[in-house]
This record gives C-alpha cells, structure tokens and sequence, in this order.
C-alpha cells in the first residue's frame, strides 16, 4: 500500500469515530427503561398506557390548540369516557405531580427537553 | 425506467421488513441479526475499499490546475487552488471536504440565441449538496441519543439546537426538512433536467431513494405512526452493550427504518457512496502540484537490466578497432598507435 502511514490513520480515525457507541459504553451497567412513579391513588390515566407513552406529546399539542385557538376545555377520554379539562398543570401535572420522578425520568434518557416548562408551572418543590 | 426500478427496490426492501417484522414477526432477525450484519459489513467493507485504492500507485502529481501553480517570483501564485506545499494541500483538502469546493465551480452550459455558447455558474448542485450533507450529518450525530445513557451534552444541545422552531410537539426539527427538501432537488434534477437523466444510472437513483426512504419512515415514525421510544432506546442500548433485546411495544415502522438503513450500510461500500472515503484519496486534491521541485519515482518501476555503451565497448572493443570504428577509450596494447 502507498501512503500507508496516512491512510491507516484516517481509517483509524473513521473506524473509532464510528464504533464510538460501543466503546463509548464499554463497562457501564445494561440500560433498563427508566422508573417511573407513578400516581398511588389512581389506576388510570386519560387515555390507555400505551397510547399515553407514544402519543402524549401530539395529545398535549392538540389540547394546547384546542384551548387556546378553538376554547374547547373539555375532553373525553377515548378510555374512560369520562370528561376532563384541557389542561396541562391542572390535569396532567395533579396526577402526575412529581415532574422529576415521572416526566423527566424517560425525557432524560432520550435528551427530550420540553420547553413548555418556560411558562407553565410545575407542580411546586419539583423542578 | 431506471427511476422506477430503483424506486421498486425501495419499496421491495420496505415490504420485505413489513412482512418479516410485521407480519411473521421475525423481531430478532430484524431487529438485531441484521444491524449486527450491517455494521460489520459497513466497518470492514469500507476498510478494504479504502486498503484497495490505496494499493493502486499514483506515479506522478495529477495538478488539475484550479489556479495560478507556483511559478516565476512575480507571479502570484493561487496557494489553496494550486498548491505547492502540504498545508496548501491541508488547505485545500479542507475546502474540499467541508465546503465542496469542487461543486461550487459547477458551470452550466448554454445554447442562446441559435448558435451562441454561453457557460454560467450554477450554485444550485453546491448548495443542495451542502444542505443535504449537513443534514444527513446533523440526523446521525443526533440519534446518539438512542445509543447513549445518559445522553451528552453535545448530543442534547444539537438536539435542542435543531428543533430551536419549536412547532409542534414533539417539535419539528430542521433537518427534516430541510433533508427532504435538498433530497427532492437532488432527485429532481436527475429525472428533469434531460442531459443527467441520461447518464443517470439505477446506481444513481436507489441511493436517493434509499435514503428517502430511510428519512421518509423516520419522520413516520417520529411525528405520525408512533411507536414507543422508550422502549426503542432499550432495543438500541441492548445492540451496542452487546446484551440485544427485544422489547414488546416497538412498531413495526420501527423495523422498517432499521432495516433500510441496514441496506444502506450494507450497499455503503459496494457503491458510489464510498466518495465518503474516496475524497480523501482523490489523487487530484490530495497531492502538492510539485511535479517542477521534487522527483516523483514511478513506484511500480522494476529495476531494468540496462547494457551501457561503455560496457559495449568494453565488450567489441578489439573487434570494433579492427573494423576501424571509432573508440572512446583506445586499446590498451597499442596506445601509441592509436593516439596518432
Ligand atoms: C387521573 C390521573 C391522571 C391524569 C389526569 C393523567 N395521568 Fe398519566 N397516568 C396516570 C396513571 C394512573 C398512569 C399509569 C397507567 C397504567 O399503568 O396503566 C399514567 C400513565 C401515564 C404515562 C405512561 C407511563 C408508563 O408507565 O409508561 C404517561 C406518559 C402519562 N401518564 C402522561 C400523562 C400526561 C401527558 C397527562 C396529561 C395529558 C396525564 N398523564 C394525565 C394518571 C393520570
Ligand atoms: C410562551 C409560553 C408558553 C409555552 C413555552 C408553552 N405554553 Fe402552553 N400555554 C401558554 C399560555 C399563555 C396558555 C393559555 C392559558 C390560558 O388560556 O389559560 C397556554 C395553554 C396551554 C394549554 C391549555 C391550558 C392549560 O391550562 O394547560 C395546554 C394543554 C398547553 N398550553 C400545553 C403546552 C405544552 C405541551 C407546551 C410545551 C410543548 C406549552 N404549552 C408551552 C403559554 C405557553
Ligand atoms: C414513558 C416515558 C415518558 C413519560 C413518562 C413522559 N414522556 Fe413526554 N416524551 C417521551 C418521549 C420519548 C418523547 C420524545 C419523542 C421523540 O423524541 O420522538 C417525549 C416528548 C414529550 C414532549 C414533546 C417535547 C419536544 O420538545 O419534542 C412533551 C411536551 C412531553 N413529552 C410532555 C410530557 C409530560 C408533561 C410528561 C409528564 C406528565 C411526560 N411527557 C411524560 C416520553 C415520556
């Protein structure tokens, strides 16, 4: 080979910087999805587990346009068929009140930072 | 035709993972086997590309002269352009590789007027490139977050940085677009504008197809058919801690964005795409244009058997005296003789 002290390096170089996940988690303990705390005296929340863990961001995206362009407050759960009011701190946030134990738990972990928290309160001791 | 082809391979590959994932539920397969197959194949592929071209000689400097080359005192010289000297190189390489440099000389050609030529520039191949290069780059240092625990900072803030519109939840980021976009002009230009569609080839299109696809069905994913990303983390941090798993709740849309990127990795180095290496090689970039200062050696010159005149003389020396030839050293009986 020609050059071969410039092309290993960069092949060097390419092939670290590209395994870089499996050596980045060399010796660190296996992932487990993180834990969650959730509400005591409820078993349900407003739509099924499962829908809430994939779809509570387009959920909380149409109460949000809901409330503040259509002023619809109410909402009935697909789930329960019970109404509840739109509302970020007051619904979601009274059930779920520890953010740090509940909310950011899983957005850590995927480096979600919601901005919502710029305005609306958090329930209070939490950040 | 060949647009087509190419675009029913996509949508081949997309079936093949919707039945085997979906339908027959092959998760193991699809979700472990074959990103394991890919990754290797990509690293080791793209090594032994990289080792051949670097067997292949490069005897002499290839100065495509971009500019000025090193000349009389008095003449400036064009020193990224044409360089002479290896930071010149340096230099240029950087040009190259972050900015192409290369496509932003793009010229069109043009027939005005009847008969007249005319040449233009053409920007619009460059920045297209650049956009979707830097989006592509943006999208894979982002899904870093899937393969670390906790996530670095780095990673977090590009991608709180590429999501800084804050439309929509989860917010729209700007790569998306942005990548779908430079993706459309690229493919565009290749199916409308009548002279590169005729030197387009399937090997031109599937690798745009392929990578819509991939961006296609990781938009999917991300904005409409949801699937839980959690659970995705478990299934990629299992891949690289080498402990796979196969969580219950990943989608099947899931598996499909795996597996074509499986293919894309896997057609990486047995294709066109290897220019992610073969840029650093290209010998008309990478070497000084100093052809006129240094002996460049032909490596591939064999040691020749060469047979020198005076080794001739030596040889026919008396026979070439008695046939009264001249002679450069005279024979040594008779040096008298000959000297008059
Ligand atoms: C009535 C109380 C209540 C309200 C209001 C409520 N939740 Fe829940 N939530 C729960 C309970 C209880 C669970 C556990 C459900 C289960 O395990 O089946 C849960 C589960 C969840 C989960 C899934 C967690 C897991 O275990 O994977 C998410 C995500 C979630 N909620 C988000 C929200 C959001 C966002 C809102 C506001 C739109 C909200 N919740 C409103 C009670 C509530
Ligand atoms: C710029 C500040 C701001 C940010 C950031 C923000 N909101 Fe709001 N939000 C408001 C205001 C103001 C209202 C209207 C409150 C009202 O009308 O009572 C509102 C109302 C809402 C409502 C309905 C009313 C209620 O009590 O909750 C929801 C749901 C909501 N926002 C969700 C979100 C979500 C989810 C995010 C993050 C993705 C977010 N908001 C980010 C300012 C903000
Ligand atoms: C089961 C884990 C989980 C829980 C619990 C959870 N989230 Fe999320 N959330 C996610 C994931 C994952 C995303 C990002 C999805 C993506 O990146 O495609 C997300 C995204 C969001 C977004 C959109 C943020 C953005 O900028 O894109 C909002 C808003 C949000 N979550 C609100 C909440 C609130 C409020 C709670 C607590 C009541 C909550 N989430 C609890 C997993 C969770």
């Amino acid at each position: 080979m020609y050059d071969s002290g410039k092309i290993i390096t960069g092949l060097i170089i390419f092939v670290v910087l590209f395994t870089f996940p499996f050596w980045y988690n060399i010796g660190s303990a296996a992932y487990k999805q993180p834990k969650l705390e959730l509400p005591k005296d409820v078993k349900e929340c407003v739509e099924s587990k499962e829908f809430m863990r994939t779809e509570h961001m387009q959920l909380l995206n149409e109460w949000r346009d809901m409330v503040v362009r259509e002023h619809i407050k109410d909402y009935k759960s697909k789930l329960t068929g019970k109404e509840v009011v739109m509302s970020l701190t007051k619904t979601c946030m009274k059930c779920h009140d520890n953010k740090a134990k509940f909310c950011d738990q899983c957005h850590n972990s995927l480096a979600v930072s919601p901005y919502c928290w710029d305005c609306h309160v958090a329930p209070k001791g939490e950040k | 035709m060949k647009a087509i082809y190419s675009l029913f391979l996509v949508f081949a590959l997309v079936l093949i993972a919707l039945i085997g994932a979906g339908g027959l539920g092959l998760h193991y397969f699809f979700g472990v086997i074959v990103p394991y197959v890919a990754v290797l194949f990509f690293v080791v592929g793209f090594i032994l590309r990289v080792v051949r071209w670097g067997k292949s000689p490069v005897p002499f400097r290839i100065p495509t002269t971009a500019g000025q080359e090193f000349s009389l005192p008095w003449i400036k010289q064009n020193k990224i352009d044409n360089p002479s000297t290896t930071l010149g190189v340096v230099l240029r390489m950087f040009f190259e590789v972050v900015l192409f440099r290369s496509l932003f000389r793009n010229t069109k050609v043009e027939l005005y007027d009847g008969p007249k030529l005319a040449y233009a520039s053409s920007k619009w191949l460059w920045l297209f490139a650049l956009l979707f290069h830097y989006s592509f780059l943006t999208i894979f240092v982002r899904h870093m977050r899937f393969f670390t625990e906790p996530v670095p900072a780095l990673f977090q803030w590009i991608d709180k940085v590429d999501g800084l519109l804050q439309i929509g939840a989860p917010t729209l980021y700007m790569t998306d677009v942005v990548i779908l976009v430079a993706l459309m002009y690229l493919l565009l230009r290749r199916i409308c504008v009548a002279k590169i569609r005729y030197i387009s080839l399937p090997a031109d299109y599937f690798p745009l197809f392929l990578i819509l696809g991939i961006a296609v069905s990781g938009i999917m994913m991300r904005y409409f058919v949801k699937t839980d990303v959690v659970a995705i983390k478990e299934l990629t941090m299992g891949l690289v801690t080498f402990h796979p798993t196969i969580p219950e709740s990943v989608g099947t849309i899931f598996y499909i964005h795996v597996f074509l990127v499986s293919t894309l990795l896997i057609y990486f180095p047995i294709s066109k795409l290897m220019h992610m290496g073969g840029v650093f090689l290209s010998p008309t970039r990478n070497l000084a244009n100093n052809s006129r200062m240094k002996r460049h050696i032909n490596p591939w010159n064999y040691p020749v058997k060469v047979h020198t005149y005076e080794a001739y003389e030596d040889e026919f020396r008396e026979k070439m005296v008695e046939a009264g030839l001249p002679v450069e050293k005279p024979l040594e009986e008779q040096p008298s003789e000959s000297k008059e």
